[in-house]
């Protein structure tokens, strides 16, 4: 038992001490909406698997949804932590743009296809990355402009930048380890980019939900001055969340220049939105202090395996975006109720019963 | 009166602008008693608890905390000196749970990850020896009552071995039941040996359980008295014009200004 005993206390009290928390793990669990949202992914693919059988059910078609999510995990990740603090980053998709270009600059710049290159440039992505987090967390943070307009307006200039960078022509000098990093490596059995954002979630989750640094980020989405009330320092804290999703979106650049062997300028206008649709999907409140990174993943694979679903049973690939925005709304409509039902002093109840009860 | 105060507010000026909110403010608290600190809205109250606690640096004056001068200049600092402040509605983290919450800020590490197992032992313990059970230790602070939040962010302080606590209005928004509990608890910690300040606008509250009344009027101290030795209609008058018979700011023709009515 590692009880430390804080001076003044009495011993005796330690028999009080043992005494189980009242709530149990799975009560809570239950009350998570990452844990409902899962249970629609699973129906959905459950009906996908009635519908085509084994067509949709192969390992191929989930190592190819794998890696259609693989980017956008990364990005969820770092957007995850934004979102909890009641901000939102719409520049990620951007600054993928500004860093990829960037990286492959500087790629091009020293030639060669080595991993000494490309260790050159997954650095630049990086950095430009971080550069751009910096920039909007301190407008945010010290600057107090509304992190909407704020990241509004990085996400027009990174993508201007980097097409002033460009002419606007896509870059295709990628070093082969890279792309060959893609095509080639499996680890553990899983496709190298599905891995790579794998590790990401899962350190991700960790600092999220077991650190001093993830605690901070739930207080300050759920009471900001309380939490300058406390001694946190909000400013520098929200600085760095910021500078993690940039990161977030460097990382994910380097992901995009090994996955298709090329800048993409023109093609990163929806990964905001579809990565903040994913985040919202996954239980992660738009009002802050609320989320998982678990959720965000769940959040992610849901429109992913809407769209495989609907190529593989022969449905035009256009119901995606009906069916994942029905989902979104309604996935936000019950974050509301069980907010509300937390205010009026209920524990927050199963959120399935909620969305019936609500209606009167 | 051989007692020395725990925490001496001497000479205090604030000034926000052209705004002089605190003017030669003193305070006395002392260990194992409720010290009430009145005044009405605009009095200043708010503001020197704010000086007090690190958020305001002050323009003049001192603070003094057992014995010796302290420059307080942030929370933590006040933190570390043992001064905790509990605010009227923005003491808890309405997403993080109890446990969260009594240790936010001041988080138990193993390795860097969160020790939750120790909060959690620490925070049962802290709860227990108050007598509260009635809450669970990962409930949501969302879902507890006005009472129960205040409960816990008063059991913050005993977690933490605060020597001085400051609650601001801890009672305004509670029931009558709730409201007992909570001077309750307040008594209970200032006969623990604690510096208790009450701020409150309930004249109940402030005889109920102070020992000492600090009454200040348009940013000054217009008097530091015993409770026992005030009457409830002496301490209105000391909020409401800043003196009662011979005790107070006695008036001259200057100070008239801004004694139209509560704001």
């Amino acid at each position: 038992m590692s009880v430390i005993t804080p001076p003044g206390q009495a011993p005796d009290q330690q028999v009080v001490a043992d005494a189980p928390p009242s709530d149990s793990y799975l009560k809570r669990l239950g009350n998570l909406q990452s844990v409902w949202i899962l249970g629609v992914l699973l129906l959905i693919i459950l009906a996908f698997s009635l519908a085509a059988g084994d067509k949709f059910l192969s390992t191929s078609n989930f190592s190819l949804i794998s890696q259609n999510i693989a980017v956008w995990a990364v990005l969820g990740v770092g957007m995850t932590f934004v979102i909890i603090t009641s901000g939102i980053d719409l520049s990620i998709g951007s600054v993928l743009v500004f860093s990829s270009v960037v990286a492959a600059k500087v790629m091009a710049a020293s030639g060669g296809d080595s991993w000494g290159v490309a260790g050159l440039g997954i650095l630049a992505a990086i950095a430009s990355g971080v550069a751009w987090g910096v920039l909007n967390g301190f407008l945010v943070a010290k600057a107090k402009i509304p992190a909407l307009i704020v990241t509004l307006g990085s996400l027009s200039i990174a993508l201007g930048l980097a097409q002033v960078l460009t002419g606007g022509i896509d870059i295709r000098s990628v070093p082969e380890a890279l792309t060959d990093f893609n095509t080639y490596v499996r680890i553990l059995g899983v496709p190298a980019l599905p891995f790579v954002a794998l590790v990401v979630v899962v350190i991700g989750g960790i600092v999220l939900h077991k650190t001093k640094f993830g605690r901070y980020t739930y207080a300050i989405g759920s009471n900001e001055l309380g939490a300058r009330r406390v001694g946190i320092n909000v400013d520098r804290h929200l600085i760095m969340v910021y500078a993690l999703s940039g990161a977030m979106a460097g990382l994910g650049a380097v992901l995009a220049l090994a996955q298709f062997g090329t800048t993409t300028i023109a093609g990163q206008s929806l990964t905001n939105l579809n990565v903040i649709a994913a985040v919202v999907i996954g239980g992660t409140s738009i009002f802050g202090g609320q989320g998982s990174i678990f959720g965000t993943v769940v959040g992610l694979f849901i429109p992913a395996v809407l769209q495989a679903g609907f190529v593989i049973i022969g449905v035009e690939a256009f119901w995606q975006g009906v069916a994942v925005g029905t989902v979104l709304v309604a996935a936000v409509y019950v974050d509301q109720s069980r907010r509300a039902a937390a205010l009026r002093g209920a524990s927050a109840p199963n959120p399935l019963l909620a969305m019936f009860r609500t209606r009167k | 009166m051989a007692v020395r105060p725990l925490l001496e507010v001497r000479g205090v000026d604030k000034s926000f602008g052209a705004v002089q909110v605190l003017r030669d403010v003193a305070m006395n608290v002392f260990p194992g008693e409720v010290t009430a600190l009145v005044g009405d809205n605009g009095a200043g109250k708010s503001t020197l608890v704010k000086c007090i606690s690190g958020i305001y640096p002050i323009d003049a004056g001192q603070v003094v905390f057992d014995g010796r001068p302290v420059t307080v200049s942030s929370p933590k600092d006040a933190a570390a000196l043992g001064i905790e402040v509990v605010y009227q509605d923005l003491a808890l983290c309405d997403n993080l749970d109890i446990v969260s919450n009594m240790f936010l800020g001041r988080e138990k590490r193993s390795g860097i990850a969160l020790d939750e197992a120790t909060m959690e032992q620490m925070a049962h313990r802290t709860l227990a020896s108050l007598s509260v059970r009635s809450v669970s230790l990962r409930q949501p602070a969302a879902s507890l009552s006005g009472g129960e939040r205040q409960t816990i962010a008063i059991a913050k302080a005993v977690l933490w071995n605060s020597r001085v606590v400051i609650l601001d209005e801890p009672t305004a928004a509670l029931g009558v039941a709730q409201t007992a509990q909570v001077l309750e608890l307040v008594r209970r910690l200032a006969d623990n040996g604690l510096g208790v300040v009450l701020i409150s606008h309930n004249m109940n509250d402030v005889f109920a359980v102070s020992d000492r009344i600090t009454a200040l009027y348009l940013g000054r101290t217009a008097a530091q008295v015993r409770t026992s030795e005030v009457t409830h209609s002496q301490v209105v008058e000391l909020i409401t014009v800043g003196y009662t018979g011979s005790i107070g700011l006695l008036p001259d023709p200057g100070s008239y200004e801004g004694m139209g009515g509560r704001s």
